[in-house]
């Protein structure tokens, strides 16, 4: 892989074995209705993600784009090490991740370089462990430091991501979806990571607290260096937080490049289409070129 | 005259037993054939509004205030008036279809279904019904009659739905997040669908939604609504042209924009407040640069304002000031 790279995905590829039911239903209604037909399980093969390769450098931001269903978190689960791709290669700061028996030592050091913020903190946060708590407990897996050089670094944290004193006793259901998506950020940041995969991370939060987040995300780049695979439905935010973009359809990648030329200059059919949906003043809506689904 | 009035509503919810503001103050007329659309941010109270509108609030629901529909008030209405309200006047469009239609019962049969409760023949209605379909343009009307909701995609579910509220040709669509939960390719060819076939009919509508800019892509004015509170009203060709609230100055800036270059988002500090948590005076006093003394303690009426209805003390003097906190399209849109 090239020298300059922190994160470089090729050729990558996820087939899901599914039951044929939901997309193939067979006589109308079976399904609900017990028909015998809709038990006879057919396997088929889902190919969630295709043929999808790029690259981040240090420091850099690389969008992934697409709508629902297009493979954009199947790519995440992958880079991150939750999932085990079907075909295809990833190197993270050169060295290429291996599937075989991975030690718990390994998989620790790995989490060390490549953290993954979600669309929703809730579920991810323990319920009953206080702000400072998750992020101590994150400090204590990661490090060997003592007492106080975490309670140090939980200050710093807290600071970084706009959290005050009073919000780190909180538990989690005290806070509101822009703080809790505040603490899972500073989580991932706890470990130091080289990459921050952040899925669909400010999708659901109110306007104003995604445009509090998005400049927290710049400004938490330009601090540390970290590196941001930004996934994302939302061209207009891509706009805002990344350098280069990946513009997936049905798990292929249609379209690739630097953010700011793809978006004012789209080459795609599907580039342009996306772009022509997103409501932006002088906006009408427009019939999409597609034809009617299912 | 006005096909909808609200009037100085207000809601409250009993919570854990005790009651609980989440509406303190809405008045908001809509003319017939006119499209509203109320924004604001999670918990504001959007969709209580429109849920009042057909009374269709919680349990044990406090209301204060009224709501008149071509001059009769909703909130007196008895059952059979009610009935008719909602089957033959106004209809209703969800975010959620799937929670709102009979996952066992066919297409067809559940857009039927509607218009024979209200005493039409089968066979019109089947008429009827076959023709709204591909009105809302989804293709091969006959086969999607058969099939089960399950076996819809998202986007055509939703138009299904826009269908069914067009066939009982009500005066007045309440659309709640209609587009919230689909694609955004998807939601242009729905709020196509929407926007057009209510100017066709000339009908009235309230279109709830989190998105300015989609609400202004749609409708002749916009109310925007803080806290349970409607803090704007304003022309849409107004709305950026003319700010005239610090509130909706600062959602326009706070949306990028995916084709100006990246600048530094002008995010409002703080986050939105409940109803139930706000103070006597403004409610976006806590958040706003502009606030003054007099804003912490006394809340600013909404009165008119050239064009539109704002509350903001000071909204005269910022008109002008405002525009510089906005979006960089500002000038321009
Ligand atoms: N059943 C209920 N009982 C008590 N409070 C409720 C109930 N439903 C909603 N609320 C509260 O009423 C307020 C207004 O809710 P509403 O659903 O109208 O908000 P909204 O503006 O539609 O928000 P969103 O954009 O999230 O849909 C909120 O504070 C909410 O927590
Ligand atoms: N664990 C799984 N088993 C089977 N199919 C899956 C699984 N995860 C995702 N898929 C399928 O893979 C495709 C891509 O999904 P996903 O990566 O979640 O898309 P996105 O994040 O872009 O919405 C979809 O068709 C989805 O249904
Ligand atoms: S009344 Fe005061 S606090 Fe409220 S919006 Fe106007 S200036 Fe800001
Ligand atoms: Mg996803
Ligand atoms: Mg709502």
């Amino acid at each position: 892989m090239p020298e300059d790279s922190i994160l470089e995905v090729r050729g990558l590829r996820k087939v899901y074995r599914v039951r044929a039911s939901r997309a193939d239903p067979g006589p109308a209604g079976s399904a609900l209705l017990g028909h015998p037909l809709a038990r006879r399980q057919r396997a088929r093969a889902l190919v969630a993600v295709d043929d999808v390769s790029f690259s981040v450098a240090p420091g850099q931001s690389l969008a992934v784009v697409g709508e629902s269903g297009s493979g954009k978190t199947t790519v995440a689960r992958m880079v991150v090490g939750l999932e085990r791709p079907t075909g295809g290669t990833i190197w993270v700061s050169g060295q290429e991740r291996s599937w075989r028996h991975v030690t718990s030592r390994e998989r620790r050091r790995r989490a060390r370089e490549v953290q993954i913020i979600f669309q929703d903190p809730y579920s991810s946060l323990d319920p009953r462990m206080s702000v400072r708590g998750c992020l101590d407990e994150s400090l204590r897996l990661h490090f060997d430091w003592g007492r106080e050089r975490r309670d140090a670094r939980v200050a710093e944290l807290l600071d970084q991501v706009g959290l005050d004193r009073r919000q780190a006793e909180s538990l989690p259901r005290a806070l509101s979806g822009g703080q809790r998506q505040r603490v899972a950020i500073a989580r991932a940041l706890a470990s130091e990571p080289r990459v921050l995969i952040c899925d669909e991370a400010v999708a659901s939060l109110d306007v104003s607290i995604q445009a509090q987040v998005l400049n927290l995300l710049s400004d938490i780049r330009d601090a540390t260096g970290v590196s941001y695979l930004f996934i994302s439905h939302d061209l207009a935010v891509v706009r805002q937080v990344s350098d280069n973009v990946v513009i997936m359809r049905r798990g292929r990648v249609v379209e690739a490049g630097p953010t700011a030329s793809v978006l004012s200059d789209p080459s795609n059919g599907y580039t342009k289409q996306l772009l022509a949906a997103i409501p932006r003043p002088g906006w009408k809506p427009t019939r999409s070129a597609s034809p009617d689904e299912s | 005259m006005s096909v909808l009035e609200i009037d100085h509503l207000a809601v409250d919810l009993p919570v854990e037993g005790v009651l609980r503001r989440v509406l303190h103050d809405v008045t908001l007329p809509i003319a017939p054939g006119e499209a509203v659309g109320l924004v604001g941010e999670s918990g504001a109270g959007k969709s209580m509004v429109s849920r009042a509108v057909i009374r269709l609030l919680p349990e044990g629901a406090a209301v204060h205030g009224d709501i008149r529909y071509a001059g009769d008030s909703v909130l007196a209405m008895g059952r059979p008036a009610l009935r008719h309200f909602r089957t033959h006047d106004v209809a209703m469009i969800f975010q959620d279809p799937r929670a709102h239609i009979n996952p066992v019962r066919t297409v067809g049969d559940f857009l039927v279904e509607a218009l024979v409760e209200r005493g039409e023949r089968r066979e019109s209605a089947t008429t009827t019904v076959t023709a709204l379909l591909a009105s809302v343009g989804v293709s091969d009307p006959e086969r999607r009659f058969r099939q089960f909701p399950h076996e819809l995609s998202g986007g055509l579910l939703q138009r299904v739905m826009i269908a069914a509220a067009l066939a009982v040709s009500p005066t007045l669509l309440l659309a709640d997040e209609p587009t919230t939960a689909l694609d955004v390719t998807t939601q242009s060819d729905v709020m196509v669908i929407l926007d057009a076939r209510r100017r066709e009919r000339g009908l009235a509508m309230l279109f709830v939604t989190h998105d300015l800019e989609l609400a202004a892509a749609v409708c002749d004015r916009i109310a925007v609504l803080y806290a349970g509170l409607l803090i704007e009203d304003v022309p849409t060709g107004d709305l950026r042209r003319d700010l005239r609230h610090p509130y909706t100055a600062g959602l326009l800036a706070s949306r990028p924009d995916p084709v100006s270059p990246r600048r530094r988002l002008a995010a409002i500090p703080g986050r939105p407040l409940s109803a139930f948590e706000i103070g006597p005076g403004c409610p976006f006093a806590p958040r706003c640069p502009f606030a003054v003394a007099r804003c912490l303690s006394e809340r600013p009426e909404l009165r008119d304002l050239d064009t539109g209805r704002v509350a903001c003390h000071r909204a005269e003097e910022l008109r002008g000031q405002l525009l510089s906190i906005a979006t960089p399209g500002a000038a321009s849109a």
